[in-house]
Order: C-alpha cells, then sequence, then structure tokens
C-alpha cells in the first residue's frame, strides 16, 4: 500500500465519519462540524491524487484551496444563522 | 450578416448578473438597484438573444456544441464554457424568469427593508445559475452549485422570521452535503482519469468500480438538492417560507439546475457506467414522488406549502426521463438514439412547462400573502372577487400543472406518455394519469374555496387589513400563465431547440 493510497484509504474514511456525523447527531452545530469533517475527508482525497504521480500535481492543490474557501463561507453562513436562530428563541435573555 | 464569434458571447451571460450584484452593493438606493436590475435583466435578453439567433440550426451544420475557452487556455488545464441546445433552452428558459420575476421583485420589494440585501444576492443567485448551465468542467460546476447554495439560503433566510430561518439553516446544511458527496465524487474521477472536462470525461469514461462509485455519489449528492422523494424533506419548508420571488426562482430553476447536472452525468459525461437496474430505481422514485407530492399537496394548509408540494411532484416527473434511456435488446443503436432524444425532448419541455407554471402560482399566491398577510387555504373563501387576476393566474398555471390542453404542460405529459408507450413501459401512464388527477384535486380545492361568496361562507374572514396590490404584480404572473398557454402552441421551437448539438 502506497502512502497516496493510505491518504485516499482514510480520507474515504473520514467523509464516511462525517457523514454518520450529519445523520445520526441531532445538535446542530455538531452538524455543522460532522459536515466540516466531511470536507477534510474529501480535501485529502484530492491531496493524496495530487501525490500519486511522480511530480506533485498542482490542479487539486488549486482546487482544495477553492474547496476551503467554500467550506469557510458555508460555515460562517450556517453559525450565524443558528447565532440568529437562537437569538429569535430567547428573547427574554437578550433583553 | 456580419460574422460575430457566438461562444465569445457565453462568459458574458456570467459577467452580467455579476456586475449587476455588485452595483447593487455599491449604489443601494431604491431606484438605483430597481434600475440596475432592469438594466442587468434587458442584457441578459440581448445577449441570449443574440446567441440563439446565431446558434447552426439543426440539419445544416450541427454537430458540436459551441465552446469557449476562458483566457485561451484549453482543457485539462483550462476551463471552458460550452453551450448545446439542452443548455440554450435551460439558459433562455432562465433569462426569460428572470427577466419577469426582476420586474416583478420591483414592486414586491418596494416597501420592504429587506430589498437592500435582496438585489445584491438575486443577481449573484443567476450568475450561479447561468455559470452552471454554461460550465464544462465538473470541478467548476461544484463552484457554481455553492454559489447557487449560498445564495439561495441567503435569500430564504431574508424573511427574518424564525420559521424562515430554521428553513434556511436546514437548506444550507442538505446543499453543503450534497456539494460534498459530489466533491468526492470529484476527486475519485481526477484520480481515475485526470482530467475534469466534460468532453474528455465523456470520451475517457469507462464501467469500472470507481466510475460506479463516483456516479452513486453524483447521484445522491444531486438528487438530495434536486429534492427527489425521499430526500425532498428540507424543500416544502424552504420554498414555503421564502420570499414570493425567491420561492419562485428556487422551484421552477434551482433544483432544475441539479437536474440539469443529473442528465449530463447520465446521459453523457458517465453513459458507459449507467446500467438498467439504477435506471429504474431513479424512475420508480420519481414515480413516488409524484403520488407523494400529490397527497401532501392535498392535505397542505397552507396556500405556499401546497405550492411547494406541488414542486416535489413535478419533479418526480423529470425523473421518469431515467427509465425512458434504457436499452432493450431488439432495439438498434439509432434506434435507442432517437429514443432517448424524444424522451429528453419530452422532460425539456417539461422543465420549461413548470417553470413558467410554478413561478405564475408563487406569483399569485405571494400577492395573496401581500395584501391578506396569510395564506391560510381555509381562510381564502371568496377571495376570487377582491384578487381576481391573481386567481385567474392560478387557475391557468394549474391548468398546466394538472395538464389541461391547450397548456404547455399538456403537451409536456403527451409526449412523455408517448415515449412511455413506444418503450412498452405502460406503468408509467398509470402513474402520470394518476398524478394529474390528484394535481386537479389540489388545485380546485383552493379554487374552489376562493370563488365561494363570501356571505355563503360561515366563518369567513373579512379581509379587513386587505391592502390593495400594484396592478404590475398580478400582470407579471399573468404573463407566465399565458406563457403556458403560448407555449402549448408552440411545441415545435423547443424540441428543434434540444436536437441542437445532441446528435452523435
Amino acid at each position: 500500500m502506497t502512502q497516496a493510497l493510505l491518504y485516499g484509504v482514510f480520507g474515504i474514511a473520514l467523509f464516511g465519519i462525517g457523514l454518520f456525523g450529519v445523520l445520526a447527531i441531532a445538535h446542530v452545530v455538531k452538524k455543522i462540524l460532522a459536515i466540516n469533517i466531511c470536507g477534510v475527508g474529501v480535501f485529502m482525497v484530492f491531496i493524496a491524487n495530487a501525490s500519486s504521480g511522480a511530480a506533485p500535481d498542482f490542479v487539486p492543490h488549486a482546487m482544495v484551496l477553492t474547496g476551503i474557501v467554500v467550506a469557510v463561507a458555508g460555515t460562517a453562513m450556517a453559525l450565524s444563522l443558528v447565532v440568529r436562530i437562537n437569538a429569535l428563541e430567547k428573547p427574554e435573555e437578550d433583553a | 450578416m456580419p460574422v460575430i464569434d457566438v461562444a465569445s458571447l457565453l462568459p458574458l451571460l456570467i459577467a452580467i448578473p455579476l456586475v449587476g450584484a455588485i452595483f447593487s452593493v455599491l449604489l443601494s438606493t431604491k431606484y438605483a438597484q430597481v434600475l440596475i436590475g432592469l438594466l442587468s435583466a434587458l442584457a441578459l435578453v440581448l445577449v441570449i438573444g443574440l446567441i440563439l439567433v446565431n446558434l447552426p440550426s439543426v440539419g445544416t451544420e450541427f454537430t458540436t456544441p459551441l465552446r469557449y475557452v476562458l483566457a485561451g487556455w484549453e482543457a485539462p488545464l483550462g476551463i471552458a464554457l460550452s453551450l448545446d441546445g439542452f443548455s440554450a433552452l435551460l439558459l433562455s428558459l432562465t433569462v426569460f424568469l428572470v427577466t419577469v420575476l426582476t420586474f416583478y421583485s420591483a414592486f414586491y420589494f418596494a416597501a420592504s427593508p429587506a430589498r437592500v440585501r435582496f438585489w445584491p444576492l438575486w443577481w449573484l443567485l443567476v450568475a450561479g445559475i447561468n455559470a452552471l448551465f454554461l460550465s464544462a468542467d465538473i470541478f467548476n460546476v461544484y463552484v457554481t452549485l455553492e454559489i447557487i447554495g449560498l445564495a439561495a439560503v441567503a435569500l430564504v433566510a431574508l424573511s427574518g422570521n424564525k420559521a424562515g430561518l430554521t428553513a434556511a439553516l436546514r437548506y444550507l446544511l442538505v446543499g453543503l452535503l450534497g456539494s460534498l458527496c459530489y466533491l468526492l465524487a470529484v476527486a475519485l474521477l481526477y484520480h481515475v482519469y485526470g482530467t475534469l472536462d466534460f468532453a474528455q470525461l465523456a470520451a475517457k469514461a469507462e464501467s469500472n468500480p470507481l466510475s460506479w462509485a463516483a456516479l452513486a455519489l453524483i447521484t445522491v449528492g444531486l438528487v438530495l438538492k434536486t429534492a427527489l422523494v425521499p430526500l425532498h424533506f428540507w424543500l416544502p419548508h424552504a420554498h414555503g417560507s421564502a420570499p414570493a420571488p425567491v420561492s419562485a426562482i428556487l422551484s421552477a430553476l434551482v433544483v432544475k439546475a441539479s437536474f440539469y447536472l443529473l442528465v449530463r452525468f447520465w446521459m453523457e459525461i458517465l453513459a458507459p457506467a449507467v446500467t438498467n437496474e439504477a435506471l429504474m430505481l431513479l424512475g420508480i422514485l420519481g414515480g413516488a414522488a409524484i403520488l407523494w407530492g400529490c397527497v401532501q399537496a392535498l392535505r397542505a394548509k397552507r396556500l405556499k406549502l401546497m405550492v411547494a408540494y406541488s414542486t416535489v411532484a413535478q419533479i418526480g416527473y423529470l425523473f421518469l426521463l431515467f427509465p425512458l434511456l434504457m436499452s432493450t435488446e431488439e432495439a438498434s443503436a439509432s434506434q435507442l438514439a432517437a429514443q432517448q432524444q424524444s424522451a429528453l425532448a419530452a422532460v425539456s419541455y417539461f422543465i420549461v412547462a413548470h417553470a413558467c407554471a410554478k413561478a405564475a402560482m408563487f406569483i399569485a399566491a405571494g400577492n395573496i400573502i401581500h395584501s391578506l398577510g396569510h395564506d391560510d387555504i381555509a381562510k381564502l373563501q371568496g377571495m376570487a372577487k377582491y384578487m381576481p387576476l391573481s386567481l385567474f393566474t392560478f387557475a391557468i398555471a394549474g391548468g398546466s400543472l394538472i395538464g389541461l390542453p391547450p397548456s404547455a404542460g399538456f403537451i409536456a405529459k403527451w409526449l412523455l406518455l408517448n415515449v412511455a408507450i413506444d418503450t412498452h413501459q405502460w406503468w408509467w401512464v398509470v402513474i402520470i394519469l394518476t398524478g394529474g388527477l390528484l394535481a386537479a384535486l389540489a388545485i380546485f380545492r383552493v379554487l374552489d374555496l376562493a370563488f365561494i361568496k363570501p356571505e355563503q361562507a360561515s366563518d369567513h374572514v373579512a379581509p379587513d387589513s386587505w391592502q390593495k396590490v400594484p396592478v404590475a404584480m398580478p400582470a407579471s404572473g399573468l404573463a407566465l400563465a399565458l406563457c403556458t398557454m403560448a407555449l402549448g402552441f408552440n411545441a415545435d421551437l423547443i424540441i428543434d431547440l434540444i436536437a441542437i448539438g445532441g446528435g452523435e
């Protein structure tokens, strides 16, 4: 088993753990974290792709960077929605 | 006629809404935003018109889709845009609906403080949809999916109330998960084939376990985004709590965008990995969606929720495309290609018919909410007297959804039934007709109530707080509803367009 293959397989395993978390955990912040774990798993598969040849391939690097930007934006949006919903649920604590 | 390079116009379809979004942030006064909106819509109409006029017509020189290579970098390194008949149809539909809905939104948000945030997000969403239909690169598609997803979630959250925010959050999580499934498939495909370009992948793709895994992941991710039963749970509330123009674009275009990608992958990019059993499975889910969506629409208590459940049912019809693509032993390759082409034409027609009818319905429902402040179906008694135009729109659009002649919905169902009978899959005929019947029950339930005279009704609520809406609002809904009728008389236009660049 090569190093790249090992990274790829563990990436897919991480994706599976994240997927399980999204489906099995009811807590919404933990769901958001689980989605991020999924994302990290996918990025690892990309990185494994990059190192499978003789010279590193830079296309997967560009894709992972783009993916990270999207993941940050999505996570920020999800967390801000959670904060807003919580504020609406407990108006007496804000006042 | 001067020779223009039509392909070089393609990036404008993405650039115009992006520029519109930026200027809507910079110039955020009411009239500036409306003016930018109308100018952007006008520019989009001009560009798509110029492209359509210059498309090679069927039978003359149609072979290859239009292709534009960004910054001159060819695939596999660069990113290409491409346009064939199917994407040209969906882009024209997008530009048309966006133009009408932009006009409608100018009035809908006239007195609302949410307008400052609405316009930039609106144009961002349009840019994402156009980019998705033009993209010829599977990673670029992921980016466009996320642009659409983030903009759509922010638009759903515009209402700011708890139901809207909760629906938006669920929509966001579902969207992110769907995109990640898709992204993992991109990683697998890049690992196996070393390219991201649609055409290069299609040329290299084989039937092997990794292709199957990639196709399965893509299908799960996109089916989640398209809201096919049983993964539809997020749609009714997201579409039902958004402002009316947003609901309209979500139901009419956004779910179709992920469906468009599914068709691309199943019919072209990963076609060698497709099996008859998998095609049948998607068809069965589609059939279940038709029945389930219709039953839920019948039971819905709120008008917008009913319209949203009807979208769940209509998405089911789209998935009947897949079993109709199946090959049989006796059919030759050319017969199979012709059968697949007519199935695609039927479903494309369905997409257009549903998009116009559903946008018209959400506009009508939006007008009712705008004047009454609620959309409780039980309290709509006698509304026909106060809002004749909106109810008329609702009735015509409903007729198209049921599939009554001479609407576009009728032609779409007719085409679909034809293919089902030609391929000896008679059971779809039963489901299509049952779905039409159930849709009719749901639509007539609302119309029946609306035409009751208020004094006959026992507990009718007099619309004291009733506000008159500007006539332009029901008028734009009516224009869309009448389009579904006009399309019923001009079916050839769409069927010819689909054939461009679709042949071998």
